[in-house]
């Protein structure tokens, strides 16, 4: 299995699990099937964009801060359309990114971009 | 009068056995191996300046079984051009009758030695599958080798695998083969000991009955010298064969061998031919999918062992959903305190 879809999959994966965690606070629980759609297209973009930075950068620490950064940043984009529960949706978000971050840097096949290549 | 010593006479039967190259483009270094057809000697070849490796009969018989077996086994290897089996640079005949060919002298060590030192069971596969590849390769070409076994595999320093010794070869479809008829006519054909000259002989054809190979890795019907009807899964038996003396030899350590590769090895080693694999990249491709962590055709799983296959290829990616879901919750117990 290639980086990118590696991380499309575990980022798909943690997504759906991130949306579902929502019924834990009441005040969201009515929008629930929008929270997991939205959270799990969010898991999959940020784990394509992981994957790619992953089959280009060989380095641990940095697959773990873009993905951090990457997990973050699509956290806020949520949490200010909502401007409301930012620390609820980015700190998990950032988990999320910061996991597939690690997980694409450490497995992975990046030989399907050299094939491609050639 | 005085008598020669013992050491004295041993060292004159020495010299006199070896092969005199006078005449010849190669400078004899020393004898690096010896088997029942020949002996194999490092030398140096004094027109290109490289070190090649000369296999020669030990008693002079241009015209006998030894030398046509020696010389077919050139026109097979010249006939095989792949990684995993080694080239044929020159054949001919020296002075004395002795026949030789000159091959690529491969520096590294014998697959069982190699094994004492491999201790991982991924790097023994690796080797293992290249072997696979080989014959694979040489059973495209109708090429049976008949006697694989580790002592006549070889390993390089670079990662290179190398099958040895085709001097039993049988040639399965001799149209494969380029046979002397069909060389090209510019090659060189003269009676001074030019490679052309030396491979322009008939297949040798073993007689019904003969047992050729090495007991423990040649297939039953090999064993019984039904030389008729061998076929490709002649050589699958010894491959796996081969297979179980590399997990054997890794299990000899703390380890345990995983059942999986035993019946890999079982399915190779079948009694019956049509147990076997049908092929030796089939065989291959087992393996393949066990280091992959895939199902494997020679083992048949239940749902339990299926889970525990799935759980085990992708353990890292269940630690880590398990690893967000605790930390989730952590957090969710932490904005509701």
């Amino acid at each position: 299995m290639n980086k990118v879809t590696y991380g499309l999959i575990l980022g798909g994966i943690l997504g759906i699990f991130d949306g579902l965690t929502s019924w834990f606070t009441p005040a969201v629980r009515p929008q629930l099937m929008g929270i997991v759609l939205g959270s799990t297209f969010k898991g999959l973009l940020a784990g394509v964009l992981i994957g790619i930075f992953a089959r280009k950068v060989h380095s641990r620490g940095l697959g773990v801060l873009f993905g951090l950064g990457v997990g973050l940043l699509f956290a806020f984009f949520i949490a200010y359309m909502q401007r409301n529960y930012y620390v609820q949706i980015m700190v998990p978000g950032g988990l999320v990114g910061l996991i597939v971050g690690y997980a694409t840097q450490k497995y992975g096949d990046s030989s399907t971009a050299s094939a491609s290549r050639t | 009068m005085n008598w020669l010593s013992d050491k004295a006479i041993a060292r004159l039967r020495s010299a006199s056995a070896e092969p005199d190259f006078a005449g010849t483009r190669y400078r004899l270094i020393e004898r690096i191996a010896s088997g029942g057809m020949g002996s194999v000697y490092l030398a140096e070849d004094a027109t290109l300046g490289r070190s090649v490796a000369i296999k020669i009969l030990d008693v002079p018989d241009s015209s006998g079984e030894l030398a046509a077996r020696l010389q077919r086994e050139a026109h097979i290897l010249a006939s095989l051009e792949h990684p995993g089996i080694v080239p044929v640079h020159d054949a001919g005949t020296l002075a004395d009758g002795r026949v030789f060919y000159a091959m690529k002298f491969v520096e590294g060590e014998r697959l069982d030695r190699f094994s004492e030192r491999e201790s991982t069971l991924p790097g023994r596969l690796r080797i293992f599958q290249r072997i696979c590849d080989t014959v694979a390769f040489a059973h495209t070409r109708g090429v049976l080798h008949r006697d694989l076994k580790p002592e006549n595999i070889m390993t390089g320093p670079f990662g290179e695998v190398l099958v040895m010794d085709w001097g039993i070869a049988k040639i399965l479809r001799a149209n494969r083969i380029a046979t002397p008829a069909e060389m090209p006519r510019e090659q060189p054909r003269d009676d001074s000991g030019t490679l052309a000259a030396v491979l322009s002989l008939a297949p040798l054809e073993t007689a019904h009955g003969a047992v050729l190979g090495t007991p423990g890795y040649m297939a039953p019907e090999q064993a019984r010298g039904d030389v008729e009807r061998l076929d490709e899964r002649a050589d699958i038996y010894s491959l796996g064969a081969i297979l179980q003396f590399l997990i054997a030899a890794r299990a000899h350590g703390t380890q345990t061998t995983p059942r999986v590769l035993t019946a890999i090895a079982r399915k190779a080693m079948d009694a019956d031919p049509a147990g076997r694999y049908a092929s030796a990249s089939e065989l291959g491709q087992d393996i393949a999918r066990y280091v992959d962590g895939l199902p494997v055709l020679a083992y048949p799983e239940n749902v339990l062992q299926k889970v525990g296959r799935w759980g085990a290829r992708y353990r890292l990616a269940i630690v880590l959903v398990l690893t967000y879901l605790v930390l989730r919750a952590l957090l969710i117990f932490w904005f509701r305190r």
